[in-house]
């Protein structure tokens, strides 16, 4: 192994290799903070780039430098504009945007960063070490199980359902799952419930939805609410603490510990992936979090970021084992590189670690040196890219404005998505003032399709739903995940009548 | 009656028309026979929208308002309501006008007049910054990344 690592750093490590790296980085990080663009669209942009370059190590040297920066870049959206480009990102916002608006930005990012860099650092070392051991476990998944992953990752909306608001989060999250049915699906054929609208055809797309469910309510809210946007001002104005300090240092640790490995292990399966680790990331770590931790989750808590920042890196290095030893892309991203290897003259499979050694470890080298190289870049960016929230009012509620315009228009290139994504953000900004999470909805329509389509799928080859008692693997994911929505809504009910109770005894101590 | 329980109410007709259209979903002649219908799921999905919104709308009244003050309802007429529905009249009028008048005089008039809605009346900063911005995600998009946007009107180019 130790040779192979070998052969793959004296490939990788050249002077044309790391400009090329660094270059990568850069592109990546800067097109990825577009909301609309995210990895896979720019790796895909990028590929004629880097085929012209010709030399296939430098080719996936550069790709892999604009892939880390492509997906730092989106969570740098999530966090400061709560803009989330890409699905895996959506997760970082939840606690990296309230962040921000305590005028933690540059904290934010930095943690984002760190998390992100250690959780690709132990993916890659898993990958060293287990590539070709997990391919195997892999393949045992079949639909049944991935049904089961999705309630799983589902899960992660009991962290939006606070006191007496498990309904409103579970009505939300049916929302969400409601909406991803509109348009054609994979298993079936003819679209459904598009109401006559040939622009529905495809569906709602994630982007549009993700833009006027969290970007568009606090763009309104800040013109609503002068108060809200004075807020914003003063934080963004003076930007604090960019230094992880170490008491924080230990508290995230053993977050990054654990979500790297998880995350890994999620991001192997083929199609579960940087979204389902994130959400289960995010969910998984809440409920390990005790007492003021725990409340402190959604509201700004550095461990709900760094949760889904790891996990979702650790994801994408463990997206790479099938990639690399089937031959199978479990992402659209893998499937996109999948394609510039194969320009490349380079075909992915069992056969590459032992045909082509050298191409299969400056692969791993070179997605591990992106990872470096987008740290040493970006840490001392970070305070002039947080700077973006010092931009007076304005100015900066029209360009977040125009950015999910322009977020929703690339994507489609379709002028009625506009009108959908101006109608979708009045209707969230209302849901958003009578007080109901608006985070499910985004869940369970990521989350929707890929849970009917396993779903389908499974019912139709086991002729029924008997599958989800007499597949062990499946019945353990279905009671983990149903345990994960219902525990958290119960402990806090029970600790609120335990308080309830408490302060009964000590009135009637008082009255006696 | 509070906003939340009107929201419910929305949700509760819109699960029940979603309930009806799943369930009258014309099925072609092979899908009858398939165990997984593609209306099964939406049809779930409408039954337990219901009962979610039948939850909220019969559920006592919350105990009491925790850590939700920077969404304050009361303070509703302070608010900014005509700025907002200007800035959303903006978006519509930018969607409806991309494509007829272009790329780049429908993003320096969006930027421009999405600030002058918010009261800003330096126009020697606000024009150039909204033009510079335009021709730069135009060049940014086009030139570099090969997306098409037509720049011009339709007339033009």
């Amino acid at each position: 192994m130790f040779e192979g690592l070998m052969l793959g750093l004296s490939t990788a490590l050249s002077i044309q290799n790391i400009i090329m790296v660094v270059a990568g980085c850069l592109i990546g990080t800067f097109i990825g903070m577009l909301p609309g663009l995210g990895p896979m669209s720019i790796i895909a942009i990028m590929i004629p780039v880097a085929i012209s370059i010709g030399d296939p190590a430098a080719a996936l040297i550069m790709l892999a430098g604009v892939y880390y920066g492509a997906i730092f870049g989106g969570s740098t959206s999530s966090i400061l504009i709560n803009a989330p480009g890409v699905a895996g990102t959506v997760a970082t916002s939840f606690d990296g945007y309230p962040m921000a608006r305590k005028g933690l930005a540059g904290k934010a990012l930095a943690i984002a960063a760190v998390s992100s860099f250690f959780g690709g650092t132990v993916g890659v070392v898993l990958l060293f070490g287990f590539a070709p051991a997990l391919a195997t476990v892999a393949l045992l998944f079949h639909s049944a199980e991935y049904f089961a992953l999705m309630v799983v990752g589902l899960s992660a909306i009991a962290a939006f359902a606070g006191t007496g608001k498990v309904a409103k989060a579970l009505l939300m999250t049916i929302a969400g799952l409601m909406m991803a049915t509109v348009g054609e699906s994979a298993l079936f054929n003819a679209p459904r419930f598009t109401m006559g609208v040939q622009d529905l055809q495809s569906g709602f797309s994630f982007v549009t939805l993700a833009m006027a469910i969290f970007a568009l309510p606090e763009a309104f809210h800040m013109v609503l609410d002068p108060k809200r946007s004075k807020i914003g001002d003063v934080a963004g104005g003076e930007i604090k603490g960019l230094m992880i300090t170490k008491d924080e240092a230990k508290k995230i640790a053993p977050v990054i510990g654990r979500q790297s490995i998880q995350g890994f292990l999620i991001g192997v399966m083929p199609g579960a992936g940087a979204t389902i680790a994130s959400f289960l990331g995010y969910a998984v770590e809440r409920n390990i979090a005790k007492g003021e931790d725990q409340d402190e989750f959604g509201k700004g808590s550095i461990k709900g970021l760094a949760a889904p920042e790891t996990a979702n890196n650790a994801a994408c290095t463990g997206s790479f084992v099938p990639l690399l030893t089937l031959g199978i892309p479990g992402s659209g991203t893998t499937a996109i590189l999948l394609g510039a290897l194969i320009a490349l003259n380079v075909a992915p499979g069992p056969r590459l670690m032992i045909d082509r050694p050298e191409i299969f470890w400056a692969v791993i080298v070179s997605m591990y040196i992106g990872n470096v190289v987008l740290l040493i870049l970006n840490l001392p960016l970070i305070p002039y890219i947080a700077k973006v929230l010092a931009v007076p009012r304005n100015y900066l509620i029209p360009f977040i404005l125009f950015f999910t315009l322009m977020g929703s228009y690339i994507g489609q290139n379709n002028a009625t998505e506009l009108l959908i994504l101006a109608g979708l953000g009045v209707v969230a900004t209302i849901i958003r003032f009578a007080d109901y999470p608006l985070a499910p909805l985004l869940i369970g329509f990521i989350l929707g399709g890929m849970l009917e389509d396993n779903f389908a799928r499974a019912v139709n080859i086991t002729d029924g739903v008997s599958f989800m008692w007499e597949r062990p693997g499946t019945l353990i994911l279905l009671i983990v995940g149903v345990g994960l929505i219902f525990l958290p809504a119960w402990r806090r009910r029970r600790a609120y009548a335990r308080e309830r109770a408490l302060a009964r005894q000590k009135g009637v101590a008082e009255g006696d | 009656m509070a906003l939340d329980r009107w929201v419910a109410i929305i949700f509760l007709a819109i699960s029940l028309v979603y309930g009806f259209a799943a369930y009258n979903y014309p099925l072609l002649p092979f899908e009858r026979n398939m165990s997984f219908l593609p209306n099964t799921m939406p049809m779930s999905l409408s039954i337990l929208g219901v009962i979610a919104a039948l939850v909220i709308l019969f559920s006592p009244k919350k105990v009491a308002d925790e850590g939700l003050g920077d969404l304050d309802l009361a303070r509703v007429r302070e608010f900014n309501i005509l700025p907002t529905l200007g800035l959303v009249g903006a978006m519509v009028l930018y969607a409806l006008l991309l494509r007829p008048i272009g790329f780049l005089t429908a993003t320096a008039l969006f930027i421009a007049g999405s600030s002058i809605i918010l009261g800003e009346r330096k126009f020697h900063v606000l024009i150039p910054i909204a033009v510079a911005t335009a021709v730069s995600i135009w060049y940014l998009v086009q030139e570099t990344l090969g997306i098409f946007l037509r720049p011009w009107p339709g007339f033009l180019s």
